[in-house]
């Protein structure tokens, strides 16, 4: 179907289906196997100006937006999620820089990022904080021209290869979510360390680490925005990146539609091909139907966010809840379609079904969205009375 | 010559736009027209079903000089080491068929080397040797081959010059051909006389073998033509024979470029496929790089070498080394037994002269079968661990 | 250091096929590509800029859709691209291919020019040191890696049949380079916007001061007679029978071979 691109989107989707065909495909299941970070496809993207897609082009980016960071995921997407997790990652810890930084902080961090010089990770998860972040109990104490960090984010992709990390931590936790602050913290910071790698069951060409703070201190001037403004800080950059997950989801569905299809043309089984089948017919046409449907949705959010709207948490929710959820149904049908080969380590699906559950889970799990959306649906009705 | 389109006949059906390679057929006013990227290949002449498609005689380039003056066919004899390189074995039996053709003599040049491989040519069928021994020649260089190739051709006027499509072949044998500002033909794989014209028909692959095409260079000589090695067979070795060397002495030969080195490697670039006389070679058909390690078994039993389609060797299942077809190696073993191998042409062409071919593949449509004496449409997956088997039995191993 | 990468932009030709019946060629949508081994050209070329400064110009021969071809160089860092394009130049054959390129890289002027060892559509891999001959300088033909650079000397390993060897040259040289050379980037965003924009000098046949007799057909030795379908082989067997039957009818075809 034609979403009516603009030169540069259809530049995009190009080059980053180069990369994903050229550069991932051929290296992805040795990446989930070895639980590898993907060290020479970051190289590529980064020459590619993949990460400067959505940074202003006064800092050297692209200045483009939701829509074309989208693109450029769901193609990932569709080769490795592992891969484009590594990568969405990334823009997810720059956006706290982008929304909240000063023009100080903007011109020393975003220049590096664009580039692909210096990659980023968000940490706001912890062991008592994951749907619940007023539970976090990382702390950093102000302290002359400094604030001392203390405490352990936990699940943190892109923890250990990051060089730059945007942190959420208390500096009154007496205010419960009222009190967290948002900091810039760059590696090699004195008092900064790294916990275990995590073995994840997908996405496991991305790397997920302990980040631990033991008295770091952080110069005062890397605060983002206001002491106090940790929380607003963390929402207001999920809502923006959230329907990158969706467009994730979009990408994985319509990588094991597309080798379910294959599969289905040449596997012969009863000496036809099973794609002769109506039963594997009209399991691939609701699979196809479900991405096409969530593609839509997510496109349409993205360009809704791109628009500059204020009321996009909800739009936002509703395309990761629906994208991601459609990405476990179809992975696990095309795992289904293909039989015991899908099962197989030898064909990807498999992979693109232990991968997909992840999008069900991180930046928000699909019943928080849910919450989410049915918030707002009530704040909405009570506005109409 | 030039391509007309007899605008009477055209009746206006586009058939033609899509039997052209280049290009070069666009309409115009609703009949066909040929523009300027037309590169006489005369693909469009059959296709016109009205005909109307026509060659037109004229601006045929003056010829310049009497090709009559030309005589004899020259085969470049490559020598590496001091010892000459079976292509150029392989040369004289063709030159010998070209040159009986022709009424004429077969000469090899022969740089570097010592007299007893001057004598060798003779052996296996040169009348003549022109020998340099200079011992610039020890290590390649285009420069001197160049120059003494050119200076030995335009003292001695040979009709016909075949060389070997070799690394040292393909790098100076053009600059000669340039030089001489004549025609020069890569990667020949059948070359004939046109009984009529006497001129030399030269066939060879091109678009990756998936077309054959004879070319002509009628308006100047030499004709220079390169044959990959392996392509031809090697003429009849005779003790016997005599044959007269022209010693020739190497004067104002430059040579801009040092050879500072020459490393030898194993493996990699060097799997010892073109002179296996068993190849077992694997397609996509085998599935990955334990598929290859199936056929390495087979091939140990066989003393025989692992050779690869293209599509495999693009999997990453093994390396390049061992890639057979245009753009890999051409090898013509006793026997090639091709393993899930569709069989693309590009393949073919590389093992298609192999003197017995086993072809196994599930889909009993694969083109390979289209080459292949000995047909098995199954799962190599359960053939071949059956005859691994099976041999091991016969061995007693 | 002024470098001058040569391309082509070749149809993917493993997607050509011949109609055996017609004998005429079947490229339905065949797409065009630049030819492989001079994405590795542009690559080394590329290189070589970023170590030694100056330009990279990519240069190629034919019709005006080549400019695609052109803009894909673009995309991929090179600073300006020009196109020699002509209907005097139709009918070319690698010496008149070579001869024409000669007279444009004179013009655009060069220390280095790169070539891929060969185009996949003709597979000749004439054209380099053809253009080196007409240029008169030296060349170094199926280049692996360039090992030392300055801006009089280059040293290079070159692929032999049973090896390499290190070949030093005096610059201005050619060198046409094979696929191990390097692994070639892919284009950026900002390459693509740029190449999109970007002007490309076109140069015909006027602007090269030469004789009409040695570009085109005119200046081309050889003529195509003809193309055909490959041939193929008929006498074959088919082996049937149970895999064990038939493993049993392989190895007497081996005994037969005196293979075992």
């Amino acid at each position: 179907m034609d979403y009516f691109f603009t030169e540069e989107q259809k530049m995009i989707q190009e080059l980053a289906r180069q990369i994903a065909e050229e550069k991932v495909v051929p290296v992805r299941a040795e990446l989930d196997e070895k639980e590898e970070f993907p060290h020479e496809i970051m190289k590529v993207l980064a020459q590619s100006d993949m990460f400067g897609i959505f940074i202003p082009e006064e800092y050297g980016g692209l200045g483009m937006g939701a829509l074309e960071l989208c693109i450029a995921v769901e193609e990932l997407s569709r080769a490795c999620l592992g891969v484009s997790t590594s990568y969405a990652a990334n823009a997810l810890g720059t956006y706290p820089i982008l929304l909240f930084g000063t023009e100080e902080q903007k011109k020393k961090y975003l220049p590096d990022i664009a580039s692909g010089k210096r990659l980023v990770a968000f940490a706001l998860t912890e062991a008592n904080a994951g749907s619940d972040a007023a539970g976090i109990q990382t702390t950093a104490k102000k302290d002359g021209d400094y604030y001392i960090l203390n405490g352990t984010k936990q699940w943190i992709t892109n923890g250990g290869e990051a060089e730059i990390y945007t942190v959420i931590a208390m500096t009154d936790p007496s205010r419960g979510a009222r009190g967290a602050s948002a900091f810039i913290v760059e590696k090699g910071t004195p008092g900064f360390s790294f916990g275990k790698k995590e073995k994840k069951m997908g996405i496991r060409a991305s790397v997920t680490r302990e980040l631990i703070f033991d008295n770091c201190k952080v110069p005062k001037e890397n605060i983002l925005g206001r002491e106090g403004m940790g929380f607003i800080v963390a929402m207001k950059t999920l809502d923006q990146s959230r329907v990158g997950v969706g467009a994730q989801g979009v990408g994985v569905a319509q990588g094991a539609l597309d080798e379910a299809i294959r599969f289905a043309r040449q596997r012969v089984q009863f000496g036809k091909p099973v794609i002769s089948f109506q039963a594997v017919q009209h399991m691939l046409a609701d699979m196809a139907t479900l991405t096409e449907a969530a593609r839509s949705l997510v496109y349409s959010v993205a360009r809704y966010v791109d628009s500059g709207a204020k009321d996009i948490s909800k739009p936002s929710a509703m395309a990761k809840v629906f994208a991601t959820d459609v990405a476990m149904k179809v992975t696990t049908d095309a795992v289904q379609v293909m039989g015991g080969s899908g099962y197989m380590r030898e064909y990807p699906v498999e992979k693109m079904m232990r991968d997909a559950k992840i999008l069900q889970i991180y930046e928000g799990t699909n019943q928080i969205q849910r919450n989410v959306i049915g918030q707002e649906l009530i704040k909405e009705a009570a506005r109409k009375g | 010559m030039r391509i007309k389109v007899d605008i009477e006949l055209c009746t206006g059906c586009e058939t033609c736009i899509d039997s052209c390679p280049y290009d070069a057929i666009e309409m115009k006013d609703d009949k066909a027209f040929i523009n300027e990227y037309c590169q006489l290949c005369r693909n469009c002449l059959n296709a016109c079903p009205e005909g109307a498609i026509k060659e037109v005689e004229g601006e045929e380039p003056v010829v310049a000089e009497d090709l009559s003056i030309y005589k004899g066919v020259w085969v470049f004899a490559e020598q590496r080491e001091g010892r000459v390189s079976d292509v150029a074995l392989e040369l004289l039996g063709v030159g010998k068929q070209l040159s009986e053709q022709r009424g004429t003599e077969l000469s090899a040049v022969l740089f570097g080397a010592d007299s007893s491989e001057a004598e060798r040519l003779i052996h296996w069928g040169a009348d003549r040797v022109y020998h340099c021994e200079d011992r610039i020649f020890d290590r390649f260089n285009d420069d001197p081959y160049v120059d003494l190739l050119t200076v030995l051709i335009k003292r001695y006027k040979p009709e016909i010059v075949l060389a070997g499509a070799t690394p040292i072949g393909r790098s100076f044998i053009p600059r000669v051909a340039a030089r001489l500002k004549t025609g020069l033909t890569a990667d020949c794989t059948s070359l004939k006389i046109d009984p009529e014209t006497g001129n030399l028909l030269q066939i060879r692959p091109a678009f990756g073998g998936n077309i054959m095409a004879t070319i002509l260079c009628p308006n100047t000589r030499p004709q220079m033509a390169t044959v990959r090695p392996r392509v031809m067979k090697k003429g009849v070795f005779d003790e016997s024979r005599t044959g007269e060397i022209i010693k020739i002495d190497a004067e104002n030969l430059r040579c801009r470029t040092t050879v500072i080195d020459t490393v030898k490697e194993e493996s990699e670039t060097t799997c010892n496929l073109q002179e296996a006389d068993i190849i077992v070679s694997g397609g996509r058909g085998i599935g990955g790089p334990d598929g290859f390690k199936m056929l390495e078994e087979l091939a140990k039993l066989l003393d025989g070498a692992v050779g690869a389609s293209r599509a495999a060797v693009d999997e990453g299942w093994i390396s390049y080394a061992h890639q057979v077809g245009q753009t890999g190696k051409t090898v013509c073993p006793k026997i090639y037994i091709a393993c899930g191998i569709s069989g693309a042409v590009q393949h073919l062409v590389g093992m298609q002269s192999s003197d017995v071919i086993i072809a196994i593949n599930k889909n009993e449509d694969a083109p390979i079968f289209s080459v292949a004496n000995y047909a098995v449409v199954g799962d190599v997956k359960e053939i071949v661990p059956m005859l691994i088997k099976k041999l091991k039995e016969v061995k007693g191993l | 250091m002024k470098i001058v990468v040569c391309i082509k932009q070749v149809p993917d030709t493993a997607e050509v096929r011949i109609n055996p019946e017609t004998n005429t060629l079947v490229r339905d949508g065949v797409p065009s590509i630049i030819n492989p081994y001079d994405l590795h050209a542009l690559e080394a070329g590329l290189q070589i800029k970023e170590l030694t400064g100056g330009t990279v110009t990519a240069l190629t021969m034919g019709p005006p859709q080549a400019e695609d071809a052109l803009r894909e160089a673009i995309a991929m860092g090179v600073d300006d691209a020009v196109l020699l394009t002509d209907r005097a130049f139709a009918g070319s054959d690698t010496w008149a291919t070579a001869y024409t390129l000669s007279r444009a890289v004179k013009k655009i002027g060069f220390d280095i020019i790169l070539c891929g060892k060969q185009a996949i559509d003709g597979d000749t891999a004439q054209v380099g040191p053809e253009m080196a001959e007409f240029l008169d300088i030296p060349h170094i033909a199926y280049v692996k890696a360039i090992d030392e650079i300055s801006t009089e000397r280059i040293r290079v390993k070159r692929m032999m049949e049973e090896g390499y060897d290190i070949v030093e040259s005096p610059i201005p040289v050619l060198l046409t380079v094979v696929k191990e050379i390097n692994e070639p980037r892919l284009p950026s965003l900002k390459g693509k916007m740029r190449a999109k924009k970007a002007e490309i000098k076109k140069l015909g046949f006027d602007a090269l001061e030469t004789d009409e007799h040695l570009v085109g057909l005119k200046g081309s030795p050889t003529q195509v007679k003809d193309i055909f379908a490959p041939e193929m082989k008929k006498d074959r067997k088919v082996l049937k029978g149970s895999p064990e039957e038939i493993v049993e009818q392989l190895i007497g075809v081996l005994k037969e071979m005196k293979c075992l």
